[in-house]
């Protein structure tokens, strides 16, 4: 039942988000809404990325709903399905921009399908040489490498998380004897290639690698690994397994009295459920961090800062904040940014060019298409955000926080702490 | 000492596949079904022992005693309701039933506990270990296999030494001439997947302290499972110890080497097996 006095304070409401949106409020013809498709990996393994699309979606549409329309599909965590329903996204319910977030294993299928549909698409949450590289018709040969016509993706490289992790362990007096734990999948193979991964900057930097080789993901017994670390005596732990297999390595490697200063982990630990999952034994563990409430920005969108937006998801779910929701709150950000600056939004060329001319500051940081800290090949199409190094910390009242300890590659960001060993 | 340290791991390891295929041995011997189901319904026992332990603060072990007599009904209903409408001549439509189920065991899974990767504490016991000169034994991966061989036990005690055993043996013979001296072969078959689900708790136990688990770990964590049944003999709970133990060695040793060796040795041996002895180690009868 809507009361007079309902309708007057609503209608009030909304007139006040137009004038505030000033800028960003899109050129429209009257009663259509703009289509926004979201491909995301709602169930399945990766399920965990897409925790905070409700939320996401719903203060986006509290912003911005009378303009915009986001029709969700669930990937089910399939690259295959990805492409599917991204085709299903295009074709019937005619989307003028697709967003996407949440491992290559999502991003990359769908950012091939609108390549070829020549529908814009801005991508998040996947390290960008997987994203760039794994479209290529050839990854072996860097000379056959095209740039994409309608894909941009926003996110940090391969060379940030190195750059991170050793300034990690260069903050801790160790003897420099890295054990590694890379899988035989795609994230696996590229921190260990002897190109573009870990082992050439590590070499340099005076480190020694004992790499054994690619184990298979969901191996139930690290025996080998923890044998050959032992032998080599490695005081560091690096690597990116996946949940329960880095949860089977440490606690077979805490059986075995094997017990590192320092373990760095991408991918295993992103999560605090994760962290959790190991007991007290996670504690001083170290990971990459992407967005974290003590980042310094604040939301285009809401107005929130990053500790708003962070307080604002556990008061509304009950739930810890995870690294993804500041990821996707900035996908929301610029779909409404580029929407702003478009005259024509059937128009995917007029719409890819606006993406590309993006300058805006979101809650993940700066992002604009300039190529900045980027090889010429991959400038056009990626975005890079600032990446820092935390440790999770046993939590007073129980559970973990993310602490961030170093910042030397991203300064504006306030650390909390430094760098513990592991005891 | 690399050497003798991997074996002693992958005999360890043997335990726990063979705990994870003991029920599926159990189901398969009496009734000839494949219940494909059978790791979503170990993960939906880890997910029962961890509500138990958060709703009541039970300890694991003690969630797991408790659990047990649910899953027992559990299994009694799936095969009375489900199941035994499918069996027949044909093997076909349980394989697909179980298959279906395994599908909708992982969404309900998904949807009531989410995606999050969940673990069953153990405490301090989940890191202990017992040194036995130059090797590191973990108290857990111990207490796995001794509980694989104690279940095995029991369930051979059942078997052979029990009028319940006598039936399903009957039944596991020859349905119809066991019918025909008042056994009826549809409880009987309610009953073995009942205490297959038992056993399938006390897998239940072991994965979720080992490691974490999530609604679609079930399958993944099976297919050894499904190896250590065959190569062991279709039937022979004993064989289905050995099967695990084989494949548990073949991982650990084939890593010393390599570890980008280690699933493919286990799998290598699991052909090398069926090369030498197509109808597995210990095959329990000639059908």
């Amino acid at each position: 039942m809507i009361s007079r006095r309902k309708l007057l304070k609503s209608s009030a409401a909304t007139g006040l988000l137009v004038a505030s949106g000033g800028l960003a409020a899109p050129a429209l013809a009257q009663g259509s809404k703009i289509r926004l498709g979201y491909v995301t990996p709602a169930s399945g393994p990766l399920a965990a990325f897409a925790e905070a699309d409700n939320f996401i979606i719903e203060s986006f549409l509290n912003v911005a709903g009378s303009d915009f329309e986001v029709i969700v599909k669930d990937s089910q965590s399939n690259p295959n399905r990805a492409a599917e329903v991204a085709k299903e996204l295009i074709v019937d319910d005619e989307i003028n921009l697709m967003l996407v977030a949440s491992t290559p294993e999502t991003t990359n299928p769908v950012t091939t399908t609108c390549e070829a549909e020549e529908i814009p698409v801005i991508s998040t949450i996947a390290p960008w040489q997987p994203y760039f590289i794994g479209q290529q018709g050839n990854p072996g040969d860097p000379a056959s490498w095209e740039p994409f016509n309608y894909g941009y993706h926003f996110f940090w490289g391969l060379e940030d998380i190195i750059q991170v992790f050793t300034n990690l362990w260069n903050q801790l007096d160790t003897n420099k004897s890295v054990g590694a734990l890379y899988p035989n999948d795609g994230d696996g193979n590229a921190w260990g290639d002897p190109v573009v991964g870990f082992p050439p900057v590590l070499a340099e930097l005076g480190y020694t690698l004992t790499d054994t080789g690619r184990y298979q993901n969901l191996t139930d017994d690290f025996s080998a690994q923890i044998n050959a670390f032992k032998q080599a005596n490695c005081e560091i732990v690096t690597g990116v397994p996946i949940p329960p297999d880095f949860t089977t390595f440490w606690t077979q490697a805490k059986q075995q009295g094997f017990v590192p200063k320092a373990a760095s982990i991408g991918k295993a630990i992103l999560f605090p459920v994760s962290v959790e999952a190991l007991g007290d034994a996670g504690h001083n563990l170290s990971s990459e961090v992407w967005w974290s409430p003590s980042h310094p920005f604040s939301s285009t969108l809401t107005g929130q800062t990053s500790s708003e937006l962070a307080e604002d998801y556990t008061a509304s779910t009950g739930r810890q904040w995870t690294q993804p929701i500041g990821f996707i709150h900035a996908l929301f950000e610029l779909a409404w940014d580029v929407a702003g600056r478009v005259s024509e939004i059937d128009d995917g060329d007029e719409v890819a060019e606006a993406i590309s001319a993006t300058d805006l500051s979101t809650v993940v940081g700066p992002i604009a298409w300039n190529g900045n800290g980027l090889p010429p090949f991959a400038a056009q199409n990626i975005a890079k955000t600032p990446l820092v190094g935390g440790q999770w910390r046993l939590a007073e009242g129980g559970g973990y926080d993310l602490v961030v300890v170093d910042n030397l590659t991203a300064p504006m960001i306030a650390t909390g702490g430094s760098m513990e060993e592991i005891s | 000492m690399i050497f003798l340290d991997s074996l002693i791991q992958g005999i360890l390891l043997g335990g726990l596949y063979a705990l994870f295929a003991a029920g599926l041995s159990l189901v398969f011997g009496i009734m000839r079904l494949v219940n494909l189901a059978h790791g979503d319904l170990i993960v939906f026992g880890a997910y029962l022992i961890l509500l138990l332990v958060s709703l009541l603060n039970l300890n694991v072990f003690v969630a797991t005693l408790v659990a047990a007599p649910f899953m027992f009904v559990l299994g009694w209903i799936l095969q009375k309701f489900i199941l035994n409408r499918v069996l027949g001549d044909d093997i076909l439509p349980p394989l697909l039933v179980t298959f279906g189920l395994s599908i909708v065991m992982q969404n309900v899974l998904l949807e009531t506990w989410s995606a999050d990767s969940k673990r069953l504490s153990a405490g301090a016991l989940e890191t202990a270990s017992l040194t036995i000169g130059p090797i590191n034994v973990g108290i857990m991966p111990l207490l796995i296999f001794i509980s694989a061989i104690v279940v095995i036990l029991v369930l051979n005690l059942i078997i052979y030494h029990t009028s319940l055993g006598r039936a399903f043996r009957a039944t596991s013979d020859d349905p119809v001439t066991a019918s025909l001296m008042g056994i009826k072969p549809k409880n009987i078959f309610s009953v073995a997947t009942g205490l297959a689900m038992i056993v399938a708790i006390i897998a239940a136990l072991y994965l979720g302290v080992r490691s974490n688990f999530d609604p679609s770990i079930g399958p993944a964590r099976l297919i050894y499972a499904f190896e250590a049944v065959i190569i062991g003999g279709l039937g022979s709970l004993w064989g289905t110890l050995l099967g695990g133990i084989i494949i548990g060695v073949a991982q650990t040793v084939g890593a010393t080497i390599n570890p980008e060796w280690q699933i493919l040795s286990g799998h290598i041996a699991f052909l090398l097996v069926l090369m030498v002895r197509p109808r597995g180690l210990l095959p329990r009868a000639f059908d």
